[in-house]
């Protein structure tokens, strides 16, 4: 099948037979099979609704997988008890916000009724701050390498890029096994320091891995970002710096990061909105959190919370989701007002 | 020192900004590599030499000698004797500093030598069976199975349903269309861990908790994939589709042969895209899916980690067969991926 200039779809060939030509025609009927019923339907509804036809299944799933929980999602913030369904749950007010946020003092987790949560929120905190700075810079170094180079750019994007791809477990798989006790990391570190160590059983050290694996798997994605971002800085602006003597450190702090800043600052926030939801990793490279706490973060209190302990408490759960969604939306709506400020 | 974070281009000569610029891409470049090659050459190691320390680069096995007169091969030693010279001899026992070894010359002559002048010799050998085991033992070619499975019908289901719905809203003008597509948009930074407890309500309120169906379902109506494609339909020109109505073409005959052949490339990229989110899906498939039979290679990973600590032998190998169609898909499609997230800023 070909669409021609003119518009018009007519069969690719029409003989002689060959066995390619067979497979098409068994194609061709099995296209006029699927065909069959929504031509139908067309003839049955009229032209001017079919459009609905196509929004329909993907809408519908949309509706029942995004849409009905997003509304539930409030709803069971205000429930208590450990059933799963919403019309069994007993209605209980602020209970769980007021639960989540009862503490002596929010500077000190070991205060509060639900030390683990508060515990939780200050891990993501430092973690988030850590890692977004920590991925930013990276990022950043290597999008302004990569975007000098003349040659092999392509090569180096793409080493780059890789770990983006990779699953959490396997990433955090890999690191595990890096960072063991038979490790390649320790073989170095045992020559240097005398001792072998457990990374990932001190508080310092998993805390430090844990950030190190996460930019690490990440950075590659924000790289690209920010080099299609470097990539859009016309050329005849450092041209005619150039003619000016502008030395080159003077034209990265007054020309190239002036005009990155925008996009920089939406990396920023997008890389803010992911810190905060982390888990995957984290969780499978820390053995679920560990040591101890050091690495317990939000999400992973709310999916323990709701699915991983005997008394399901899916209301605190939820409750601790509504709260963390807010956060995220302030950041979100951070990011479109600057994602607005840069188109203009 | 930081000149580097400069940019020009086109000078003859080699300065200080370009070594430290090829510093830093080859220090990436190992930072990377090293850990996923060393994971990779690990999974090859037999499990004494996997728990040896300091431990050793390439997979190697004890070397086996066959001598006439034993039924089982003898592990070989090189033995040094004592005018200095180092022959290859069958170990048939060792007891305290005395070890009993064979010549291959001379089968039948057994010799006693200090345990000290003997040293064990292996060979470069993959362990394959670290790879065979797991899938044969263990329940992971049923993991595998799930994955594969979700993956692919997930994607075709993707593909499909995206494709209908972002025909609709590129192509037509109807009531609602803009709501629809703003709707769907304001969801793309919406994650799930915000919603985790309401939709797995829903998944078991339609019997698809624990079942293989329940994870594909709520993973296919993705907003990502329908934006990708409406902007690409978009830039098809609508004449097309005018001059089809005049043959008389049915709408789906419009969106199935002509739409949907034009939008291959944004379809290559999506289906990509699905590929690699599916088959590395963790957070939600772990909510959904109780029981060891349905779990998905990522899932039986995680839990067999758990359960086996220091079975790591078979962790790495796993790992591997984990990353091998990722990176596969990666080296043969890196350019539509790299230029695909540029683009879009999808991930």
């Amino acid at each position: 099948m070909a669409a021609t200039d003119d518009g018009y779809v007519r069969p690719a060939r029409e003989a002689p037979v060959s066995s390619s030509d067979r497979g098409d025609r068994l194609l061709e009927a099995a296209m006029a099979v699927v065909e069959w019923p929504f031509t139908r339907l067309q003839r049955l509804i009229g032209l001017r609704r079919m459009p609905w036809v196509f929004v329909l299944p993907n809408m519908a799933l949309f509706t029942i997988f995004v849409f009905i929980p997003v509304l539930l999602a409030i709803g069971y913030a205000f429930t208590g008890g450990t059933e799963l369904l919403l019309w069994n749950r007993p209605f209980v007010g602020f209970e769980n916000f007021s639960r989540l946020l009862s503490c002596g003092s929010y500077l000190d987790p070991a205060t509060c009724e639900l030390d683990l949560f508060w515990t939780a929120v200050f891990n993501t905190t430092w973690y988030t701050a850590f890692n977004a700075t920590g991925t930013l810079v990276v990022s950043l170094v290597t999008a302004l390498v990569l975007n000098r180079l003349t040659r092999g750019k392509a090569f180096f994007r793409a080493i780059f890029f890789y770990p983006v791809l990779l699953s959490p477990v396997v990433v955090a798989l890999v690191w595990k096994w890096f960072l063991a006790r038979n490790g390649l990391l320790n073989a170095v570190f045992a020559d240097l320091m005398g001792e072998r160590t457990i990374f990932l059983l001190e508080v310092l050290w998993s805390r430090f891995w844990v950030v190190y694996v996460s930019i690490w798997f990440h950075m590659g994605f924000y790289t690209l970002i920010i080099l299609a971002g470097l990539q859009a800085i016309p050329r005849d602006i450092y041209e005619a710096a150039l003619i000016d003597g502008t030395t080159r450190w003077r034209q990265f702090w007054r020309l190239t990061l002036p005009l990155l800043m925008p996009n920089l600052l939406v990396v920023l926030v997008l890389l803010l909105i992911r810190s905060v939801q982390v888990f995957d990793e984290a969780w499978v490279l820390t053995d679920g959190g560990g040591p101890g706490t050091a690495n317990t973060f939000v999400v992973q209190f709310i999916y323990e919370t709701a699915f991983a302990t005997d008394v399901r408490l899916y209301g605190l759960a939820s409750a601790a989701s509504v709260l963390m969604g807010l956060a995220l939306l302030v950041l979100t709506l951070v990011q479109l007002w600057l994602g607005k400020k840069a188109e203009n | 020192m930081l000149g580097f974070l400069t940019r020009t281009r086109g000078k003859s000569r080699m300065d200080v900004t370009d070594i430290l610029a090829w510093a830093w891409l080859i220090l990436g470049t190992l930072v990377i590599a090293i850990p996923i090659g060393w994971a990779f050459l690990s999974s090859f190691k037999p499990e004494a030499e996997i728990n040896s320390f300091p431990p050793t680069l390439l997979p190697r096995a004890a070397e086996e000698l066959a001598i006439d007169g034993y039924d089982e091969p003898l592990p070989a030693y090189a033995w040094t004797d004592e005018q200095g010279e180092t022959r290859t001899v069958g170990l048939v026992r060792r007891i305290g500093l005395k070890a009993t070894v064979v010549d291959p010359a001379s089968p039948g002559e057994r010799l006693s030598v200090d345990a000290s002048a003997i040293e064990k010799q292996t060979v470069l050998r993959p362990e394959w069976s670290n790879y065979t085991d797991p899938l044969e033992r263990f329940a992971f070619l049923t993991y595998l199975k799930n994955s594969v499975f979700v993956t692919t019908v997930a994607t075709i289901l993707t593909l499909v349903l995206n494709s209908m719905a972002a025909f609709a809203l590129s192509k037509y003008r109807f009531r609602g269309s803009t709501t629809i597509f703003v709707l769907m948009l304001s969801t793309l930074m919406l994650p799930l861990s915000v919603i985790m407890v309401p939709a797995f309500m829903v998944v078991v309120g339609l019997n698809l908790a624990d079942n293989l169906w329940g994870v594909i379902f709520s993973t296919v109506a993705t907003p990502t994939g329908v934006f990708l494609l409406r902007q690409y339909m978009l830039t098809i020109p609508d004449d097309l589709i005018e001059a089809a109505r005049v043959d008389a073409a049915s709408e789906f005959r419009i969106y199935w042969r002509i739409i949907l052949p034009l939008s291959a490339p944004a379809l290559a990229v999506l289906a990509i895209f699905s590929v690699i989110w599916r088959w590395n899906d963790f957070l939600w498939p772990l909510i959904v899916l109780s029981s060891p039979e349905n779990y998905t290679l990522q899932l039986g990973l995680n839990a067999f980690q758990g359960q086996f600590t220091v079975q790591w032998h078979y962790i790495l190998s796993m790992t591997v067969v984990a990353l091998l169609p990722v990176t596969l898909i990666f080296l043969f499609l890196q350019r539509y991926i790299t230029e695909g997230v540029a683009s879009s800023g999808v991930k």
